[in-house]
C-alpha cells in the first residue's frame, strides 16, 4: 500500500527528489544574454514572437551572470574575448549549463585562423553544441530540448 | 585557460584627463558583455556624477582576421567570408564584393540579374532597419517594438529562403549574376510584403513619432554639425541626419539603380531624432525601389555567359567539350582575376560600404580590404557622446547603428 | 561637368609637386606619392580642390619584395563635384614610417591605428597610437605576409587521438 493511498484526500503527490529538482531546473532556466556575432541575432529571433523560447521556460534574457542558470554562447570567439568569456562563466552560480550555439562557437565554423579561439570548449566546457551557421531558431530550440532532456536525467550523486 | 589580462593604467595615461588621475572623476567600464552595446564593444566612461566627460570606445574583441583568411582562399570561395562581416546586410555585402569583381574582370551583368540584386539588396536594407529599430527601442524602454520588428522581418527571412535555401548567410549573389533564377513563388511573396509593410511602418511611427518620451529622449542628443560629419568620415544615414544629401546609389549610380525614381530623406538638427525620421523614411523609399524594379523586372538570363569566370550548365557538359573544361577548370583552380587593383563603393543601410580588392593576376585575392561605416562611425562616438548623460549614450550608441562584425572584421 | 573637375585636378596636382600615374588602379584614378609630401598633397585637396571626404586609408603588403614593401592608399572624394580619386604612397621595408593626416582629416584617426595594429608601420605624431583590434600585449602584425595564418590542422579519425592530446579542452581540467 503506498503512502499515497494511505493519505487519501489529503492532497499529497510523491515524487523522488531526483525527478523534482530536474523538474525544477528545467522549467525556469533563464539564459545570459552572450550574443557575440551573428547566431545573436538568430537568438533574438528564437526569443521573439515568431518561434518563441518562453513557451520553454527561458522567458527572458538575464544580463546579469548572477542572476542565471545558463550560458548559450552565440558567436565567433576572439582571442582577446576569451578571458571575458571564461569570467562571466565563472560568475555563473551552480547549476550551470552552456550551449555553444552555431559553427564559430563549436568549432570556429568558416574561419580557421590567428584571431579565433579554435571551439569555444578550449575556454568552458559546453553540454550541447548547435551546428548551423547560423542555426535556425528551430535547430537552437531543438538543441535547448536535448539539454533539457540531459538535466531530467541527472543523477544525485552528481549534484549532492 | 586564458587569464583575465590586467591592462598597465600607465598605458592609458593619456586619454582620460588631469580630473580622473586624482579622483575627481570615476572611471567606469561599460564591459564587452552589456544589453545595449550591441554586441561585444567595451567602453571606457570618465564621469562627472553621471555627465560623461569622455568615452574611450575599446573594440577588438570580435576581430576575425576576416581580410587575412580571404587571401588564402580562392575568389570564389572568399565570397563565403563576406556576408559574415556585416551580418545584418548579407546580401549587400556580397553585392559589394561581386560589383568588385565584375569591375576587375570587366563582366558583364544581365539585365534581370540586376533587378533581383536590387530588389533583395532593399529588402535586406528594410530589415537591417527593422533589426535597428528593435534594438534601439528595446534600449530606450519601447519594449515591445522589438517584437513586432521582429515579426515583420520573419517575412523577409522567407523570401531569402526561397531564394536560396538559407535565411541569412545566403552567398546568392555571385560574380557575373546570381546563384539560381528566382523561384516562381518570388513574386507573389514580395507583393505580398509590399502590400502589407506601409501600415506596419504607420504603426510604427504612431507609436514613437510624436510620443513624449521618446521626443524627451532622443531630440538634442548627440548632434553633429554637417562639416565635422564630412571630416569625421561618418556616411549613411548619421551624415543624412546632419543635412548632407550624400547617398552612393544616387551618386554613382551602379547595378541599374538610375533607372528607379526614389528620393534621399535628409535631416536638420543631425541629432538622435532626426537619424530616427531618415531611417523610417528609408524604409518607405526602399518599397518604391522594390516596387519598381518588380514591375520592370524582364525576362532573360540569371548570369553571364563569359565561362571564364561562369560555370557552365550540367545540360551543356554532355554535349559540348569546351563546357567540360571549363567546368574542370573552374572546380579544380578557380578563375584567376588580370592583375590591378579597384575599389568599389556600395551604399550599404549604415553608410558607404568599400571593398578595395588588389588582383596579382592569380586565383586568390592579393589583399581584400573592407572599408566599413561601423568602424569610421565609432570613432566619432566620443565627440557625440561629450556631455550627455549614462543614459543619453545609449540612445547615442543605438542611433548611430554600429554592427560589431562590420566594425571589427 | 564633374568629369573636369576631376582631370584639373590631377593635372594641377601631377604638376606641382611632380607625381606620376599609377598604373595599377583600375578605379579611381590614382597618383603615386611620396611619404614625406602627403600630408602637404591632403591639405591642398581639401583646402583648394574641395577633397573634403577621406574614404579609405589602407595598406597592401608585397614581401618578399623590400623595395617597396608597402603600398598605402588614401582615397578621397568631393562632394561638392562628385568624383572620386585615390593617392598611393610606397613605404620601405624596415621601419615604415608615414605622416599623420589627422590633421587635415580628423575621420583618420582609427584607420591610422589599424595601419599600426596589422602592418607595423609607424605614423609620426598620432594622437595615441595603440593596438586597436588585437589584444595590447599582442605580438607581431597580423596582416604581413610573413605572419602565418594560424591555420589548425582538422581533426579526422586518422588523427584523432595526438590532436586532441595538443588540444587544449575546458573540460578536462574542470574534471
Amino acid at each position: 500500500m503506498g503512502i499515497e493511498q494511505k493519505a487519501g484526500n489529503m492532497g499529497i503527490v510523491t515524487v523522488g527528489l531526483e525527478q523534482a529538482v530536474n523538474w525544477a531546473r528545467t522549467n525556469a532556466m533563464w539564459p545570459m544574454l552572450f550574443g557575440l556575432a551573428c547566431c545573436a541575432i538568430e537568438m533574438m529571433s528564437a526569443q521573439a514572437s515568431h518561434n518563441d523560447m518562453s513557451r520553454f521556460g527561458m522567458e527572458l534574457m538575464r544580463a546579469s551572470p548572477r542572476q542565471s542558470d545558463l550560458m548559450i554562447v552565440a558567436g565567433r570567439v576572439s582571442r582577446k574575448m576569451a578571458p571575458v568569456l571564461r569570467r562571466l562563466y565563472d560568475q555563473l552560480p551552480d547549476p550551470k549549463w552552456v550551449i555553444s550555439m552555431g559553427d564559430c562557437a563549436s568549432c570556429s565554423g568558416v574561419f580557421n585562423n590567428y584571431a579565433l579561439v579554435q571551439g569555444v570548449d578550449e575556454v568552458v566546457p559546453v553540454d550541447v553544441y548547435v551546428a548551423g551557421c547560423p542555426p535556425r531558431p528551430e535547430a537552437l530550440i531543438h538543441g535547448v530540448l536535448t539539454l533539457y532532456d540531459k538535466v531530467r536525467h541527472e543523477k544525485l550523486t552528481t549534484w549532492a | 585557460m586564458p587569464e583575465p589580462l590586467e591592462v598597465n593604467y600607465q598605458e592609458l595615461r593619456h586619454l582620460v584627463s588631469e580630473r580622473a588621475l586624482k579622483g575627481e572623476t570615476v572611471l567606469l567600464n561599460m564591459g564587452p558583455q552589456h544589453p545595449s552595446t550591441h554586441g561585444v564593444l567595451r567602453l571606457l566612461l570618465e564621469l562627472d556624477g553621471e555627465v560623461i566627460i569622455n568615452c574611450i570606445p575599446d573594440i577588438g574583441f570580435l576581430h576575425t582576421g576576416i581580410e587575412k583568411n580571404m587571401e588564402s582562399k580562392r575568389w570564389e570561395m572568399a565570397e563565403v567570408m563576406t556576408d559574415r562581416t556585416d551580418y545584418l546586410n548579407n546580401t549587400g555585402n556580397n553585392l559589394a564584393y561581386c560589383l568588385a569583381i565584375e569591375r576587375l574582370a570587366e563582366l558583364d551583368v544581365p539585365l534581370r540579374a540586376q533587378a533581383v540584386r536590387v530588389i533583395l539588396v532593399e529588402l535586406e536594407r528594410i530589415s537591417n532597419h527593422l533589426v535597428w529599430l528593435g534594438t534601439h527601442a528595446l534600449d530606450l524602454a519601447a519594449m515591445s517594438l522589438f517584437l513586432y520588428c521582429f515579426r515583420e522581418r520573419e517575412a523577409i527571412l522567407d523570401i531569402k529562403e526561397m531564394c536560396s535555401g538559407q535565411r541569412m548567410m545566403t552567398t546568392y549573389f555571385r560574380p557575373g549574376g546570381l546563384w539560381r533564377d528566382i523561384p516562381a513563388d518570388f513574386e507573389i511573396a514580395v507583393r505580398r510584403f509590399v502590400r502589407m509593410f506601409p501600415g506596419r511602418i504607420k504603426q510604427y511611427d504612431a507609436l514613437l513619432a510624436k510620443n513624449p518620451i521618446w521626443m524627451d529622449r532622443t531630440r538634442n542628443i548627440g548632434k553633429i554639425s554637417a562639416k565635422e560629419a564630412i571630416n569625421l568620415s561618418l556616411t549613411g544615414p548619421v551624415l543624412r541626419g546632419s543635412g548632407v544629401a550624400y547617398d552612393v546609389r544616387k551618386a554613382q549610380p551602379y547595378s541599374g539603380y538610375e533607372q528607379y525614381d526614389f528620393m534621399i530623406p535628409t535631416g536638420t538638427h543631425g541629432d538622435v531624432y532626426d537619424r530616427y525620421l531618415v531611417r523610417m523614411e528609408e524604409m518607405r523609399q526602399s518599397l518604391r525601389i522594390i516596387q519598381q524594379a518588380l514591375d520592370k523586372l524582364p525576362y532573360g538570363p540569371f548570369r553571364s555567359n563569359n565561362r571564364k569566370y561562369v560555370p557552365p550548365p550540367r545540360a551543356e557538359l554532355g554535349t559540348s567539350m569546351e563546357a567540360v573544361i571549363h567546368h574542370f577548370k573552374l572546380w579544380t583552380e578557380g578563375f584567376t582575376l588580370p592583375k590591378g587593383a579597384v575599389y568599389q563603393p556600395v551604399e550599404s543601410p549604415k553608410g558607404e560600404l568599400g571593398y578595395y580588392l588588389e588582383s596579382n593576376g592569380g586565383n586568390q585575392p592579393h589583399r581584400v580590404h573592407m572599408r566599413t561605416p561601423s568602424f569610421l562611425h565609432l570613432q566619432a562616438l566620443p565627440i557625440l557622446c561629450k556631455g550627455h548623460l549614462v543614459a543619453d549614450l545609449v540612445g547615442i550608441i543605438g542611433s548611430i547603428d554600429i554592427v560589431l562584425g562590420d566594425c571589427d572584421r | 561637368m564633374s568629369e573636369e573637375h576631376l582631370k584639373l585636378t590631377l593635372k594641377a596636382i601631377k604638376e606641382r609637386f611632380g607625381l606620376k600615374d599609377s598604373g595599377l588602379m583600375k578605379y579611381p584614378p590614382t597618383l603615386l606619392v611620396d611619404p614625406g609630401k602627403i600630408v602637404q598633397i591632403c591639405q591642398v585637396l581639401r583646402d583648394e580642390f574641395g577633397f573634403d571626404f577621406l574614404c579609405e586609408l589602407t595598406a597592401v603588403d608585397y614581401w618578399p619584395e623590400e623595395e617597396p614593401r608597402f603600398n598605402v592608399i588614401y582615397g578621397f572624394y568631393s562632394h561638392a563635384e562628385n568624383v572620386r580619386m585615390a593617392l598611393r604612397v610606397p613605404l620601405n621595408g624596415d621601419h615604415p614610417t608615414l605622416p599623420t593626416v589627422e590633421g587635415v582629416y580628423r575621420g583618420a584617426n582609427w584607420p591610422e591605428r589599424e595601419l599600426w595594429d596589422m602592418f607595423g608601420i609607424n605614423i609620426d605624431g598620432h594622437s595615441d597610437l595603440r593596438r586597436i583590434l588585437m589584444p595590447h600585449d599582442w605580438e607581431g602584425h597580423p596582416l604581413r605576409k610573413d605572419y602565418p595564418l594560424g591555420y589548425e590542422e582538422p581533426q579526422f579519425t586518422f588523427n584523432y587521438d595526438e590532436i586532441d592530446k595538443r588540444k587544449h579542452h575546458a573540460r578536462y581540467e574542470e574534471a
